[in-house]
């Protein structure tokens, strides 16, 4: 069971309308490093776990990424809103209008929708969470590309937010790995 | 509690969330850490009272009863979180 809350995990401002920003930061809502990835792949991988502290970690922190996804929906929404039609051929987001007009949609930042590949669930928790860890820093690299694109102050400062996060995730899956470690080396056998 | 207007009331509930989301993870993985486990306990009671503010002037936070909604059905009132700019 999830419930909403009617608020941003942290506050959205964009300067105006800019969709050659959006073109970029949209590869973070459907991209294979973005936060639909992030928050599908540790939700999907939480059920063979084989810690009660490890479920915790993957569904608490694929919680966290799906209001980073509203977050940077709220970005990318917030850039095409009133963007004119010349600024969005400028862009070259004119493919991506004649789909979806100025709504959002799950693609990277060249249009590839988002496809279940981008994720893995081995039922090897070992494997997964390796793989959480690689994806919390892909997310971080992504994260750092799209600041050194952006020309938008207000943008820019919630990018680093959303970097900061990752950084710390990262954290949290290399100390979950070390306690699943320590409890599938310590297993009985009988 | 000062009084605040509503955009201040959001930012501290914004503020104290995060907080919590923090200590969260990190006590998934520090259980027996008893300071972070005080901390959390009294952000969560600072977050709770916060909310109990904001919702009491500007309607429920958050759906499938976890917020009452007194008179009137409020939850479709107030603008969406992606609406924060006009």
């Amino acid at each position: 069971m999830w419930v909403y809350e009617k608020k941003l995990e942290y506050p959205v401002k964009v300067s105006g309308p800019n969709p050659k920003l959006a073109k970029a930061v949209i590869t973070q809502y459907g991209g294979p490093d973005g936060e639909l990835a992030a928050s599908l792949r540790y939700l999907t991988q939480r059920y063979s776990m084989p810690t009660s502290q490890a479920k915790g970690v993957l569904t608490d922190i694929g919680t966290e990424e799906l209001a980073h996804m509203e977050i940077v929906a709220a970005i990318v929404y917030n850039l095409l809103k009133n963007a004119p039609l010349e600024q969005i051929k400028a862009a070259g987001m004119e493919g991506y209008y004649a789909d979806h007009d100025r709504s959002l949609f799950f693609v990277n930042g060249d249009g590839v929708p988002w496809v279940a590949a981008y994720i893995q669930s081995k039922g090897d928790p070992i494997a997964d969470l390796h793989e959480d860890m690689a994806a919390e820093e892909k997310a971080r690299s992504t994260y750092e590309h799209l600041i050194n694109l952006s020309d938008d102050p207000d943008v820019t400062d919630v990018l680093r937010f959303l970097r900061e996060r990752e950084v710390v995730h990262f954290q949290r899956f290399g100390e979950t790995l070390n306690i699943v470690w320590e409890h599938l080396s310590s297993r009985k056998v009988w | 509690m000062p009084a605040m207007n509503k955009d201040e009331l959001m930012l501290r509930i914004q503020a104290l969330e995060f907080t919590a989301v923090d200590l969260n993870l990190y006590l998934d993985t520090h259980p027996c850490d008893a300071r972070a486990l005080a901390d959390f306990n009294q952000v969560a009671a600072a977050l709770a009272q916060t909310v109990a503010v904001y919702e009491q002037m500007y309607g429920p936070l958050t759906n499938f009863g976890r917020s009452q909604s007194c008179g009137r059905w409020a939850w479709v009132e107030q603008p969406w979180p992606w609406e924060t700019q006009g």
